[in-house]
C-alpha cells in the first residue's frame, strides 16, 4: 500500500499539468458544460490539440495510436484535467464505447477504419441502444435490421442518444431475427450517421438544451461489413460496451465531483454558510475523498489482478446522488438569487444550470435502480429478483 | 499509487480471523506471543518494526470480533506517549495502558496501568481509584479515575495530535469490521429466509437497502484505509483524513447495523442474535471521543479556511487533494 505518485507517475503528472496551464483555451476552461459547448470549432482544436500531445486514448494500445499506458496514468489524466477544469476531448462515446467495443469484437479492417479518427477527433460518434420501450431493460430491443443483397436494411427508432446530432457513426443495436425474444436474435452494427434514411431530432430536455436526440433509421441501408460480433449476438459486443461505459467512468466522475465540491467551497467562502450548511458542505468533501479512495482501491486491483475490485460498481451510483446533493446545496447557499438564470444568475447561472443537470445523473448510464439491483445481486449474491 | 494489501497483510487477517474465532476472549499475554501488541514498536524496543497499516488489520479484526480487551486503549491511545523501555514491556506483553483524555477512560477493566494528561505533559497516574460503569455496549468498559498523583513523566503533550488520530482511525477501522460482520449476518439471513413463497432477497425492499448498506460500509472502508495509510506514513493530510474516517465510518456501522436488524426482523430484535452487540459496539464508537457533527465542523472550519479553536491538525489545508495523487 502506497497512496503516492510512483516516480515515473509523479513525472507523468508533472508534465501533463504544464501542458495543461498553458494549453487549455481561456474560453473553454471552467464551463458549465451541456451540449452546447461541443458543437463549436474550439471542441474539435482542442480535442485536437490533446490527441496531438499524446492525451488521446491513453490506455489504448500503441498499435491502434493509443499511448499504451496504465489505468494509473489514465486517472492521472482526469484527475489533473478536472484540476485545470479543462473540457473533454469531444469524442467520449468513441473512446469510452465505440473504440473498446471494435477493440474486442471488431475485424482487423474495423479496427485500421475506424480507431485512429476517434483519437483525433475527425470522426464523432454516438450510441443507439435505448428505445422508446426499452430503457433500463435492453432486452426489449425492436428496431430491425435484415440482411438483404449484403446489406443490412435497418428500420426503427433509438432515444436518449448524446452526440447524435454531431456524430459521423452510431453504435447500433438492432433485432435481426423478428421471431426472437430478449437476450436473443440482437445484432450490433455500426452505422454512417450520413446515410439515407438516418434522422436526428434533438430532445430538448429539463435545461432547456437539446443534449440527447431520438435517431429515426427509415430503411437505412448499412453494408454487410459493418456487423460487429455475429449475427444474433449483439448482446454479448452491447454487454463489452456497457462494461467500458461503467468501467472507466469512475475516475471521470470523481474528478467532477472533485471540481464541485471545490467550488461548493468557493461559493460558501464567498458567500458564507450558516452552521447547517457547513455541516453538509463537510459530508460532501468527505463524499467525495471516499468516492475517490473508492475508486483507487478498485483501479488497484484491477492493476493488480486483472479485474477491477467490486467496490468499484458503487461509483457511479454514489457520484449521481452526491452530485445532486452539492447542486442542491449550492442553491440553497445562493439563497434568493437561486431564482436567477443564465447571465443574470451568479456565476452565469452555472449552478442552476448544474442542479436541474443533476437530476438526469441518477437515470442516464443506468439508474440508480438498476445499479442497486446490480449490487445486490453481482456483488451481495442476493438472489436474482428477475 | 498501490491501494492494495500485501500477501503478509493479507495473511495477518486470515490469522486474525481464525484466531479471535477460537479465542472470542483472548488474554494480553496471548496478543504478545502472537506479535500483535508489538506490531509497530520497533525491533530493537522488542516489537516486530511494522507500520499502522498492520495494525488497521488488526483494528478491523478486533471490531468484527467484539474483542473486549486493552488493545486500543493501548495501541491506538498511548503508544505514542510512552518512552522506548515502556515500549518494550508493552511488545513483551507484561503491561497494557489507558489514557485519561477524557472523563470516560476506555478498556479502564483490563487496562494495567493508567496515563492521565497534565499540564504539558502526560504522566503515569498513580494511586488512582477506578470505577468501571455500565455502559451499553459491553464489548468496551468505560470508567472513571479519582485521585491519585502524576507519577513519571511519559511524553511532552505535543503528541496528542498523534493520539488523536490514531484513535480516530482505529475506531473507524474497528467500525467497519463490526459493520462488515453485521452485514454478513444480513445477506445470509436474506438469500435464504422465505416469505410469500420466495427468499426475502428478492425482494427489492429488502435488497436496496442492503445494496446501500455495503455502499455505505465500502465508502466507509475507503476513508478509514486512506487515514491508516497517512497515520502510518505521517502524511500530511492525516487529520483530515482520520476526522473524515471517524465521522463516516461511526454512521456507517450504526445504519448498516440498523438495516441488518430490519432485515433479520424479529430475529435482529432478540437478545440471543450477535446482531445487538454488534449495534450497541458502533453505537459506543459513534459516541466515543469527538461525534461526526464536531468532526465536521472542524472539517468545514479547515476547508472554508476559518481560524479554529481545536481543529484537526495545525496546518493549511488544500481544498483540493490532487497533488501527489
Amino acid at each position: 500500500m502506497d497512496l503516492r505518485d510512483t516516480p515515473e507517475e509523479a513525472a507523468f503528472r508533472a508534465e501533463l499539468r504544464s501542458w495543461l496551464e498553458e494549453n487549455v483555451p481561456d474560453e473553454l476552461r471552467g464551463h458549465r458544460g451541456g451540449a452546447a459547448r461541443f458543437d463549436g470549432p474550439a471542441m474539435r482544436a482542442w480535442s485536437r490539440a490533446l490527441y496531438d500531445a499524446g492525451y488521446a486514448g491513453l490506455t489504448w494500445p500503441a498499435e491502434y495510436g493509443g499511448g499504451g499506458a496504465p489505468y494509473t496514468h489514465q486517472a492521472i489524466f482526469l484527475e489533473e484535467m478536472a484540476r485545470a477544469e479543462a473540457p473533454p476531448h469531444v469524442g467520449v462515446i468513441g473512446l469510452g464505447m465505440a473504440g473498446p467495443t471494435i477493440m474486442a469484437h471488431g475485424t482487423e479492417e474495423h479496427k485500421a477504419r475506424y480507431l485512429a479518427p476517434i483519437l483525433s477527433a475527425e470522426e464523432i460518434w454516438c450510441q443507439g441502444f435505448s428505445e422508446p420501450e426499452a430503457g433500463s431493460d435492453l432486452a426489449g430491443v425492436r428496431t430491425s435490421s435484415r440482411l438483404e443483397d449484403g446489406h443490412f436494411v435497418v428500420d426503427g427508432q433509438k432515444v436518449w442518444s448524446s452526440f447524435a446530432h454531431l456524430a459521423d457513426w452510431c453504435i447500433l443495436l438492432t433485432r435481426s431475427d423478428p421471431e426472437s425474444t430478449r437476450h436473443a436474435g440482437l445484432t450490433y452494427l455500426i452505422v454512417d450517421m450520413h446515410a439515407p434514411g438516418v434522422e436526428v431530432r434533438p430532445l430538448t430536455q429539463i435545461t432547456g438544451e437539446a443534449e440527447f436526440n431520438e435517431i429515426f433509421f427509415t430503411g437505412v441501408r448499412v453494408p454487410a461489413d459493418n456487423l460487429l460480433g455475429e449475427v444474433g449476438g449483439g448482446w454479448q459486443v452491447a454487454m463489452t460496451t456497457l462494461l467500458h461505459e461503467r468501467g472507466t467512468l469512475g475516475f471521470a466522475l470523481q474528478a467532477a465531483l472533485e471540481v464541485q465540491v471545490r467550488k461548493l467551497i468557493g461559493l460558501a467562502r464567498d458567500r458564507g454558510a450558516d452552521q447547517l450548511q457547513r455541516d453538509r458542505i463537510a459530508r460532501e468533501w468527505i463524499e467525495m475523498q471516499a468516492v475517490r479512495f473508492t475508486n483507487y482501491r478498485s483501479l488497484s486491483a484491477l492493476m493488480k489482478t486483472g479485474m477491477p475490485g467490486p467496490e468499484g460498481s458503487i461509483s457511479k451510483l454514489v457520484w449521481s446522488e452526491a452530485n445532486q446533493r452539492v447542486t442542491k446545496l449550492a442553491l440553497e447557499i445562493l439563497g434568493p438569487d437561486a431564482a436567477l438564470a443564465d447571465g443574470n444568475a451568479p456565476y452565469g447561472g452555472y449552478w442552476q444550470y448544474q442542479q436541474l443537470r443533476s437530476r438526469g445523473n441518477t437515470i442516464e448510464a443506468g439508474t440508480s435502480e438498476v445499479l442497486r439491483s446490480i449490487i445486490a445481486e453481482r456483488v451481495l449474491g442476493l438472489p436474482k429478483s428477475r | 499509487m498501490d491501494f492494495t494489501f500485501t500477501p503478509e497483510q493479507a495473511a495477518l487477517r486470515e490469522q486474525a480471523r481464525e484466531f479471535l474465532g477460537a479465542n472470542p476472549e483472548p488474554s494480553w499475554a496471548q496478543l504478545a506471543e502472537l506479535g500483535w501488541t508489538g506490531v509497530s514498536i520497533a525491533e530493537e524496543d522488542g516489537g516486530v518494526g511494522l507500520t499502522f497499516v498492520e495494525e488497521a488489520v488488526l483494528f478491523e479484526e478486533l471490531g468484527r470480533a467484539l474483542y473486549r480487551g486493552p488493545y486500543f486503549s493501548t495501541i491506538a491511545v498511548t503508544l505514542p506517549a510512552l518512552p522506548a523501555a515502556l515500549r518494550a514491556e508493552v511488545a513483551a506483553g507484561t503491561a497494557s495502558w489507558t489514557l485519561a483524555l477524557g472523563p470516560l477512560v476506555p478498556d479502564l477493566d483490563t487496562a494495567d496501568r493508567v496515563a492521565v494528561v497534565g499540564g504539558d505533559g502526560i504522566y503515569e497516574l498513580e494511586g488512582a481509584e477506578r470505577e468501571v460503569l455500565t455502559t451499553t455496549d459491553e464489548s468496551r468498559s468505560l470508567g472513571v479515575v479519582r485521585g491519585g498523583q502524576p507519577g513519571r513523566r511519559l511524553a511532552d503533550s505535543t503528541v496528542l495530535a498523534e493520539i488523536e488520530q490514531r484513535s480516530q482511525t482505529a475506531l473507524a477501522l474497528e467500525a467497519c469490521g463490526v459493520a462488515r460482520r453485521a452485514l454478513e449476518y444480513a445477506i445470509e439471513y436474506a438469500s435464504t429466509r422465505e416469505q410469500f413463497g420466495k427468499r426475502i432477497g428478492v425482494y427489492q425492499a429488502v435488497s436496496h437497502p442492503l445494496a446501500d448498506a455495503y455502499t455505505r460500509l465500502e465508502l466507509s472502508r475507503s476513508l478509514a484505509l486512506w487515514a491508516a495509510w497517512c497515520v502510518a506514513t505521517e502524511d500530511p493530510q492525516t487529520p483530515l483524513a482520520a476526522a473524515a474516517a471517524k465521522a463516516s465510518a461511526a454512521e456507517s456501522a450504526v445504519a448498516v447495523c440498523e438495516t441488518s436488524i430490519q432485515v433479520l426482523g424479529g430475529i435482529g430484535f432478540t437478545w440471543e442474535h450477535e446482531l445487538h452487540r454488534l449495534y450497541k459496539r458502533a453505537l459506543g464508537i459513534e459516541s466515543f471521543g469527538a461525534s461526526g457533527t464536531r468532526l465536521r465542523a472542524e472539517l468545514a472550519a479547515a476547508l472554508l479556511n476559518e481560524p479554529k479553536g481545536r481543529a484537526p491538525g495545525s496546518s493549511q489545508v488544500p481544498v483540493s487533494v490532487t497533488e501527489g495523487g
